[in-house]
């Protein structure tokens, strides 16, 4: 097994790789290589031209800032893992990361890989949306910034035109002592989740909710915030039924129904993980 | 298409230069190219880890690897784990102690996995070492005697007494 022939680029600045992806049809972006090696090795792609990002400067750091942090496309998730200022600034990133394949593909894998991919069941694309994630994207006519809710269109399927590329993603900061709840329900570790969920909850100086999100992943083709829950969740003092309450609105998702699970395993495991992320995140929360 | 290029690669410690085609994967080229039939396939895709080699002192599944990325890198492989040619790793020497071989045909796989986790956690638990070969399919052992095997193997490297 091998893959199909293609001829081979590899850039090593922005502009550059920017250019021969307009400049060629079926050309693909190689990034770490975890999901379009398989692909190629199995088949299922036929790519022309193979434009290699891994020489390519400037697409590998992780910026903290007051607004939040920028992450570059081609950063290795095992970098994010062991990156202390995303530990501190963004735990739910790093908490997700550690349930991303395994330590060999993290090695290679990429922050930027994994969200243009958009496979429903991955935690990259989770961690964006429960954090509002903007995605910045270049092509021939410039540079724009896509926010996750417009990015993630449907079933792998993401608003990159052809001649784009993804090169960072930025996560606004949610407040220092905010709680961070990750749940994820897969046959193995670092298996494909079958359905997960993600909360994060700052508490105000009154010991109540002051804010909340709450996405479900794995259940549905891509992402999805459970607005009703977060409203709910606001103004409320975290408890056992109000947990049960929040989970209760991610009953009724659309859900995948495939080898793995039936629909209405999903739409069940959506609220179990619900209610367990947002106490765990509560528990976490410094008030 | 498909065009050919030449490479450069370090493999444990060796300095090799050939010319491949593009396509192909740096697992084919060491086994196919350079005779290093230690590194195994299994599924080739990246789900077994039979294929684990350090690319740059990190673990990778070389079946989802181009040999052209490697180009200029440095590669360890099964080949270069032992000290000498009648001298095992401790690691090696725990496996075998411990029943965590059987076929053999995971071992290389799991032994470039556990060398750099222990060398970035010289005293795992036994959950963690679960963990850390998750990614590799053994389907002779159960896996206790590779945990068994490994957790002795910390020990040893740390300088304790081995068990
Ligand atoms: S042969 Fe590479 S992971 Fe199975
Ligand atoms: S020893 Fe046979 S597969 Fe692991």
């Amino acid at each position: 097994m091998k893959p199909p022939p293609f001829e081979y680029h590899d850039p090593t600045t922005i502009p550059e790789a920017i250019s021969l992806l307009g400049s060629y049809e079926n050309a693909r972006l190689l990034a770490g290589g975890q999901s379009l090696m398989p692909m190629l090795n199995m088949r299922y792609v036929f790519p022309d031209h193979l434009i290699d990002l891994n020489k390519v400067g400037g697409l590998d750091y992780i910026n903290t800032d007051a607004d939040g942090v920028e992450i570059g496309g081609m950063t290795r998730q095992r970098d994010i893992e062991f990156s202390d200022e995303l530990a501190e600034h963004c735990p739910l990133l790093s908490e997700a990361i550690r349930h991303v394949g395994h330590i060999q593909t993290r090695n290679r894998g990429t922050m930027g890989g994994s969200l243009a991919h958009l496979d429903p069941a991955a935690e990259i694309p989770m961690v964006c949306a429960a954090m509002d994630a903007r995605i910045r994207a270049q092509g021939p006519n410039g540079e724009r910034t896509i926010p996750i809710a417009e990015f993630a269109l449907g079933f792998m399927t993401t608003a990159l035109a052809p001649d784009e590329m993804l090169v960072s993603v930025s996560l606004p900061g949610w407040a220092s002592g905010h709680g961070a709840g990750f749940q994820e329900f897969g046959r193995r570790h670092g298996d494909f989740a079958i359905a997960s969920a993600a909360a994060l909850i700052e508490v105000g100086g009154d010991g109540k909710i002051a804010r909340a999100s709450l996405t479900i992943s794995g259940v549905g083709p891509v992402p999805v915030r459970i607005e009703e829950a977060e409203e709910g969740l606001v103004g409320e003092a975290g408890s056992d039924g109000v947990f049960d309450t929040a989970a209760e609105a991610c009953g009724e998702l659309e859900a995948l129904d495939d080898i793995h699970a039936p629909a209405s395993y999903r739409q069940h495991l959506a609220k179990v993980l619900a209610k367990r992320a947002l106490a765990q995140a509560w528990e976490r929360a410094a008030s | 298409m498909s065009a050919t290029r030449t490479i450069s690669v370090t493999v444990n410690g060796k300095a090799y230069e050939r010319e491949v085609e593009v396509r192909v994967t740096l697992a084919d080229f060491l086994r196919q190219e350079l005779g290093l039939t230690g590194t195994h396939l299994g599924c080739e895709h990246g789900v077994c880890g039979a294929c684990t080699i350090q690319l740059n002192g990190r673990s990778a599944r070389s079946c989802l690897t181009l040999a052209v990325q490697a180009d200029g890198q440095e590669i360890k492989t099964v080949e270069g784990v032992a000290p000498s040619a009648d001298e095992l790793h401790p690691l090696q020497e725990a496996l075998s102690e411990h029943h965590g071989l059987q076929c053999g045909f995971c071992t290389p796989g799991i032994l470039l996995t556990l060398l750099e986790f222990l060398d970035d956690n010289p005293d795992p638990s036994e959950a963690d070492i679960r963990l850390a070969i998750s990614g590799n399919l053994c389907r002779c052992t159960g896996y206790q005697g590779i945990v068994d095997a490994a957790l002795a193997a910390a020990e040893r490297l740390r300088g304790g007494a081995a068990k």
